[in-house]
């Protein structure tokens, strides 16, 4: 039988709960668990309410489910606040000592744990965290030994006492839980032991991109720090040293997107990330990229706008932005990755394109997929991955006349790409309209030459299209249709769907621009119902499918509270489509 | 050895008879050739503006980017390849005004860069608007009773920002120009050399006379060191009666390029893709898990 525990984490910023949840997923998934954890935070450093949500399964899983089995109350407003949510068998875990609660009244267990006091006792009342972790391991009877390797791991250089510290709180903690546990009997009626499979590893969204960026030789990555984006530039400047990577924090965002052009005009290959509000200073940016044809990787983290909105929570209301974005005309490509595993091999994908292209390609991601961690169904493979720089080799170069054409009329439109600095040859590139070499010309005809060059390069781009894929049953009457970041939470509603009987299958997107226009026309025709799967208050994916194929999308299931979707809402809401 | 020739682009300049923009070019040539610094290793990234066309009239590698955007894509292309001698041509709306957090940060980060700015105080692209550098009182179609705004000290922003190499040169004075672009791509670090220049169609008050008029060279003051930042400073504010020019403000110190530990393996387009190295971080996750 499937067995799956969701424990949720809840108190105010600085409280520590991130550090719980995050070291509770990391045990899980030692223990060879499937894990998905997610964060539901205010755009504040201390106070507030937060929660920290870790699902744990022994199948794979990719999104939140509604149940709450342990509830972590750090303070009172989390009891107040999830109450609702826990069923007869949740057991809440909170200190009697520091908060003083009404009994539960039916619903729920409620077990005290001192764990401020035993985190005093044993030296520093920031070990309450290594408490709250141990005796939530405690209450499940998941032993201590990953906790104590994970302790050593982290503390251990932080000299002996700091460990020894966390060492013994942790052990305070577990015994405390397990007392618990034989005094009451059942005190917890959920049991997870460590499973007898390897390891299994976490990811998020953010390094699933940015891990793609590295496999990819991205040397060059300049940004501004913006939620949701904020952690792909910290991650890559962690990574910097062992991947050789030049990494910069811009003064602002148009600085940003310069800079990586200038690198990649030089011979680099880049990204930036940024988020709504950044990409909007980047569009002048972006539109240098069309024009003077540099390579450009952009990562797009949605999050709700208009202007500031929700900075830290999740929307998908930034497709059409992406694809039109910027003044003038000129091919671009536009990615949306559903899970970090997808973010990987799409942003390596995304080099090799823009290179080929000399285009900017553009990955839209949202927060709830760049801050929410997945298990990782098998490990990343970097042999999946080329490497194709379409460069002017050194032997071509050697062999070329001193006259260089940067933009070079061409069948397909991609002009032979040479460095500066790299032979005898000059490469002189223009933002202004220009000729063959790179110098400013105003002439119509020259001007239509490259327009025509620059956007035959679209056409090429449909060679290489990725259709979105399909899942469930592919003659299904009823197709869900989704994009990015949902893939998981209507993945789950589909399978849910199916073992109800439900005639349903789901068409995912990831490459969103150019429009699979073929490729979606074939599958979507002669279906009963089409239900579009958005987090946003449009449907500007129903739309795009209109547009670009003439078929109307008339259901759409549309999420624009900041909120991901849940798979229970996405269940019932498809189910009353379909009857 | 490099004749001036090798540097001639072929092009047409499409500047107004009497620029100074022709000036600046004749110098860079003259600083170019003195150097022996080959085309190829030579790039010029620019903005928009009259500057901004620089690149098109000297044989060079070139990026002639967006209105202000010119030093992040110079900066970033100086540390892709730090082979490369870049230099920058923005103008003083350009490189002052749209351009003006860049020229901030960029000061900042002291890349082996060489910035020059045609500053003739007003917007010649755009037909004669103020500029950030135009004087109290200058009258435009836009600023009809005059410009009422304190104009912009680029040398003394630059000298507060502990700038590494900051000058003043003139087109009125082309082989002190020459000397100075000389000395400025030379220098290693972030060099800032501001150029006064007519401007004969849209500034009628800040002409070749009225320079004449007023130009001393710095060096005939025997007391002024360039190295002292507070007197360096006080210099700066020095306009009106006398306009000094020359070196103000000579402060090495390491570039950025060379505190950056990726770059210690070469240009960044010829280090090595290695995508197995993501294989040690799978490594390293599966024992953090």
């Amino acid at each position: 039988m499937n067995k799956e525990l969701t424990i949720k984490i809840g108190g105010e910023a600085g409280q520590g709960l991130v550090t719980i949840g995050t070291v509770l997923s990391n045990l899980f998934s030692r223990g060879g668990w499937y894990v998905f954890a997610s964060q539901d935070y205010e755009s504040r450093i201390r106070g507030g309410h937060n929660i920290y949500q870790v699902r744990i399964a022994d199948h794979p899983i990719w999104a939140m489910s509604e149940r709450l089995d342990v509830l972590i109350a750090l303070d009172r407003e989390t009891l107040r606040l999830h109450f609702s949510e826990l069923h007869d068998k949740s057991v809440v875990i909170y200190d009697g000592e520091k908060i003083q609660v009404a009994p539960p009244g039916g619903k729920a267990k409620l077990i005290s744990l001192p764990m401020d006091r035993i985190a005093r006792e044993c030296g520093d009342p920031i070990l309450a965290n290594t408490v709250a972790v141990a005796a939530t391991v405690g209450l499940l009877g998941y032993g201590l030994g990953y906790l104590e390797e994970y302790l050593r791991r982290v503390f251990g250089k932080k000299g002996d006492r700091v460990l020894k510290e966390n060492i013994q709180a942790a052990q305070r903690g577990y015994e405390e839980a397990e007392r618990i546990c034989q005094r009451e009997g059942e005190a917890c009626p959920f049991k997870l032991r460590p499973l007898d499979v390897s390891a299994k590893i976490l990811l998020s969204g953010n390094e699933g991109v940015a891990l793609g960026a590295l496999a990819a030789g991205c040397k060059f990555y300049s940004g501004y720090p913006m939620t949701p984006s904020t952690n792909i530039l910290t991650y890559m400047a962690s990574k910097a040293d062992q991947f050789g990577v030049v990494v910069e924090q811009a003064e602002d965002e148009i600085a940003a997107i310069n800079m990586v052009i200038g690198a990649s005009f030089a011979g680099a290959r880049v990204m930036t990330a940024t988020s709504g509000g950044g990409f909007d200073l980047m569009t002048e940016g972006l539109s240098l990229a069309g024009m003077t044809e540099t390579p450009i990787v952009i990562v797009l983290g949605q999050r709700p706008g208009p202007a500031t909105g929700l900075p830290t929570r999740t929307e998908q209301a930034e497709l059409r932005y992406a694809i039109h974005a910027s003044h003038g005309e000129f091919p671009r490509l536009v990615l949306a990755p559903g899970t970090p595993e997808q973010g990987f091999y799409l942003t390596a994908h995304a080099f090799n394109q823009a290179e080929k292209y000399q285009i900017p390609v553009i990955i839209l991601t949202d927060q709830y997929l760049a801050d929410s961690y997945f298990t990782l169904d098998r490990p990343l493979d970097p042999q999946k991955i080329t490497i194709d720089r379409y460069l002017l080799s050194e032997d071509e170069l050697s062999r070329m006349s001193d006259e260089y054409r940067r933009y070079a009329f061409t069948s397909t439109g991609i002009s032979p790409r040479a460095i500066p600095g790299q032979s005898r040859h000059l490469v002189m590139a223009d933002s202004d309209e220009h000729d063959e070499f790179g110098h400013i010309i105003e002439d119509r005809q020259t001007r239509s030459r490259q327009v025509a060059k620059r956007m035959k390069k679209e056409q090429m781009m449909e060679q290489d299209i990725l259709p979105p894929n399909i899942y469930g049953h592919l003659k299904a009457k009823n197709m869900i249709i989704c994009w990015g970041s949902t893939w998981g939470v209507a993945h789950e509603a589909m399978t849910r769907l199916h073992d109800e009987g439900k005639d349903v299958a789901m068409l995912h997107f990831t490459q969103v621009w150019p429009f699979p226009s073929r490729q979606v026309k074939d599958v979507l025709k002669d279906r009963d119902e089409l239900i579009c799967i958005e987090n946003n208050a449009s449907g500007q994916m129903a739309s795009l499918i209109r547009e670009k194929t003439g078929l109307a999308v008339d259901q759409k299931i549309l999420q624009a509270d900041g909120r991901p979707f849940s798979v229970q809402y996405l269940f019932e809401t498809i189910q009353e489509v379909i009857g | 050895m490099l004749s001036r020739e090798e540097y001639h682009s072929g092009v047409k300049e499409a500047w107004c008879p009497g620029c100074g923009n022709f000036g600046i070019l004749n110098a860079e040539k003259r600083a170019l050739v003195e150097l022996q610094l080959a085309p190829e290793k030579i790039l010029i990234v620019s903005g928009i503006g009259q500057a901004g066309k620089f690149p098109h009239y000297l044989r060079c590698n070139f990026f002639n980017g967006l209105h202000g955007r010119a030093l992040p894509v110079a900066l970033a292309a100086k540390l892709a390849n730090p082979e490369l001698t870049v230099i920058v041509h923005n103008g003083d709306g350009d490189c002052y005004g749209e351009g003006g957090n860049h020229f901030i940060h960029t000061i900042r980060r002291n890349p082996d860069i060489t910035c020059i700015v045609h500053n003739n105080k007003v917007y010649g692209l755009t037909k004669g608007q103020a500029s950030p550098t135009s004087d109290k009182g200058f009258k435009t179609k836009v600023q009809p009773y005059g410009v009422i705004h304190e104009p912009l000290n680029p040398l003394a922003l630059a000298i507060s920002l502990d700038c590494s190499f900051v000058a003043r040169g003139y087109v009125g004075d082309l082989q002190f120009l020459a000397e100075l672009i000389k000395a400025g791509i030379q220098h290693k670090g972030f060099a800032l050399i501001d150029i006064l220049q007519p401007c004969p169609t849209f500034n009628r008050v800040n002409t070749f006379r009225w320079y004449e008029e007023r130009v001393y060279h710095l060096e005939e003051d025997r007391e002024f060191d360039p190295k002292n930042q507070l007197k360096a400073f006080h210099k700066a504010l020095e306009w009106g009666e006398r306009i000094p020019l020359g070196v103000f403000y000579l402060h090495p110190k390491p570039t950025m390029e060379e505190q950056i530990p990726a770059l210690a393996a070469g240009p960044l387009y010829r280090q090595k893709i290695q995508p197995s190295k993501v294989l040690d971080i799978m490594e390293e996750l599966s024992a953090l898990s």
